[in-house]
């Protein structure tokens, strides 16, 4: 029976996503199959399991009584440290990812510019973070420099292929309507694209600085300072209660981006 | 004063907008161009100031060859014609008063652009302007808390503090009601007449365009199928223009609106269409 009868009839289904009923039972049934193989090809060694379950329960324990005071100075220079790097390496990654964004929309850059820095943005997104310290660490030796240098590359990619996307998607009359008057191009960003864009462009550096934040905390493991080394060294000597202290003041720091910058965000619109 | 001659526009996707148009343009003539959509009218006016490049043709203001002009001749050149959009074409997240004051960033430097530092004059001619459009209340507000009339008026503003000797205005009432419809041409219209502008002005109805024009060009398939004053236009040359149709206006507009009225009998064709699916 056609669809078209059957629908007469009060009967229909939606079309499946593959046609071949056989292609579709096989590709599901091959993936459980590789599913299963795949666990079961995973070694789980019990005993370490065990083992580690207990010092798991002491660092999990920890929170219950995390200890603040002991390490005090250690813990504020890095959170200290911590910020510097954030704020910096946002305003600086923020700052030089406005001209990487509008080199990189497509309506308002001439073809060289937007390869090249589509170029740029493709690099500073390919690589984690983490390897991107790496790097920087050892050009630049131990400490927040580092830290700061790879933040404010991370910042790059992420804001100028956000800000890229959002200046391909703008009202273009209202461009045109500027051009028309007689503007020139800079005056054309001023007046017509950056209206446009500024809104997101505050919430995005807003959602960065809480990212560099985050990732301040990671990268410190690395040798490039804040807060994340501070955890790193309490981790290494079993200093769980430190530990647990530090991570709970990340949790509230972090809360207080995300209040703030909704907030802002909100105001911006 | 505007010259087109043999002006082609043929479009990268290959649709050929505009064939060979001759046109000329004499001072403080408003002139309506009118047909259907996608005879090219939008294309005609955006290739005189150049937001469309013309394939071939050459297209003259007073004694420019707009068609040769690039970067900052052009930007001087676009100064003394002034557009008008459908949509307003607002930058909606600046205030009215910014928005007015754009149409005078042919005129102003960079940074007095961006520091909003237009000279005296020019903000006192924006008030003065957005009075004459009825708005002086509104130059603090932001251009998308208006209506559509309201930004159409902003619009006007925008394009008369360009000090442009041509307007072109790209069907200022396709987004409007009627009424508020009659009220920007006649507004166009008044402002026209005492700045002794120019206009070019595209529009879909018929009725407005020959009430407020002085010249009637009619464009159907990128070619001018008649060009003479509103009395002319009759029923003939409306089908050369747009094609077969019941011109007399009233009874076709009397019989539309009264299909709902049939109310539960299904329309002739409504049944039909029911009759053919099943
Ligand atoms: N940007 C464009 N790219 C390709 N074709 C276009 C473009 N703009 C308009 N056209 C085509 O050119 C023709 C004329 O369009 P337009 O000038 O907008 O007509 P009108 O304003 O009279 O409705 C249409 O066939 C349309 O499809
Ligand atoms: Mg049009």
């Amino acid at each position: 029976m056609s669809r078209q009868a059957q629908a007469q009839a009060g009967q229909w289904r939606r079309l499946p996503m593959i046609e071949n009923p056989k292609l579709r039972w096989g590709l599901v049934v091959g993936l459980a199959t590789y599913l299963l193989l795949a666990l079961a090809s995973v070694e789980v060694n019990w005993a370490r399991v065990a083992e580690g379950a207990s010092r798991g329960l002491n660092f999990l324990a920890a929170f219950t009584r995390p200890d603040f005071v002991s390490r005090q100075g250690d813990i504020t220079a890095g959170i200290l440290e911590s910020l510097t790097m954030t704020l910096t390496s946002t305003v600086i990654g923020v700052a030089l990812s406005i001209p990487v964004g509008l080199g990189a929309a497509r309506n308002i850059a001439p073809w060289p510019i937007y390869y090249a820095c589509r170029g740029i943005i493709t690099v500073s997104r390919t690589f984690q973070e983490i390897i991107i310290a790496i790097l920087f660490v050892v050009m630049f030796g131990f400490g927040p420099l580092a830290g700061m240098i790879t933040l404010a590359f991370a910042t790059i990619g992420f804001m100028a292929k956000l800000l890229a996307e959002d200046i391909e998607d703008l009202d273009w009359r209202q461009v045109e309507a500027i051009r028309a008057t007689g503007a020139n191009w800079w005056q054309t960003m001023n007046h017509a694209v950056q209206p446009q864009v500024m809104p997101r462009l505050i919430g995005l550096s807003m959602y960065r600085l809480d990212i560099n934040f985050r990732e301040s905390a990671v990268i410190g493991i690395v040798g490039a300072g804040g807060i994340g080394a501070t955890l790193n060294t309490s981790i290494s000597r079993y200093e769980y209660d430190t530990s647990a202290a530090i991570l709970l003041i990340i949790i509230a720091i972090v809360l207080l981006c995300e209040y703030s910058s909704s907030h802002i965000r909100r105001w911006t619109q | 004063m505007l010259t087109l001659s043999q002006v082609t526009k043929r479009y990268p996707t290959g649709d050929r907008a505009l064939t060979d148009i001759d046109l000329t343009l004499p001072r403080g003539q408003v002139m309506a161009l009118i047909g259907p959509s996608g005879a090219g009218k939008s294309t005609l006016i955006r290739c005189v100031n150049r937001l469309v490049e013309p394939t071939s043709g050459s297209i003259r203001l007073e004694d420019t060859e707009l068609t040769r002009l690039s970067g900052s001749a052009l930007r001087r050149a676009r100064r003394s014609m002034a557009m008008i959009f459908q949509e307003y074409a607002l930058v909606d997240r600046l205030t009215v008063m910014e928005n007015v004051l754009s149409g005078r960033l042919g005129y102003v430097g960079f940074w007095r652009s961006f520091l909003r530092r237009y000279p005296r004059e020019d903000i006192a001619e924006a008030f003065r302007l957005l009075d004459r459009v009825g708005l002086p209340h509104a130059l603090d507000k932001r251009a998308d808390a208006l209506s559509g009339g309201q930004r159409q008026r902003v619009g006007i503003a925008r394009a008369l503090i360009q000090s442009p000797s041509l307007l072109l205005v790209d069907e200022p009432t396709a987004s409007l009601d009627p009424k508020t419809s009659r009220q920007i041409m006649r507004l166009i219209r008044e402002l026209c007449t005492e700045r002794n502008l120019a206009a070019i002005i595209n529009i879909h109805d018929v009725a407005l365009a020959q009430q407020f024009a002085d010249r009637i060009v009619g464009l159907r398939a990128g070619k001018i199928v008649f060009d003479g004053s509103p009395q002319a236009l009759d029923a003939e040359t409306l089908t050369t223009i747009y094609g077969e149709e019941e011109w007399d206006t009233r009874v076709s507009e009397d019989e539309t609106q009264h299909e709902p009225e049939h109310g539960i009998a299904p329309s002739p064709r409504l049944a039909l269409a029911t009759g053919g699916a099943s």
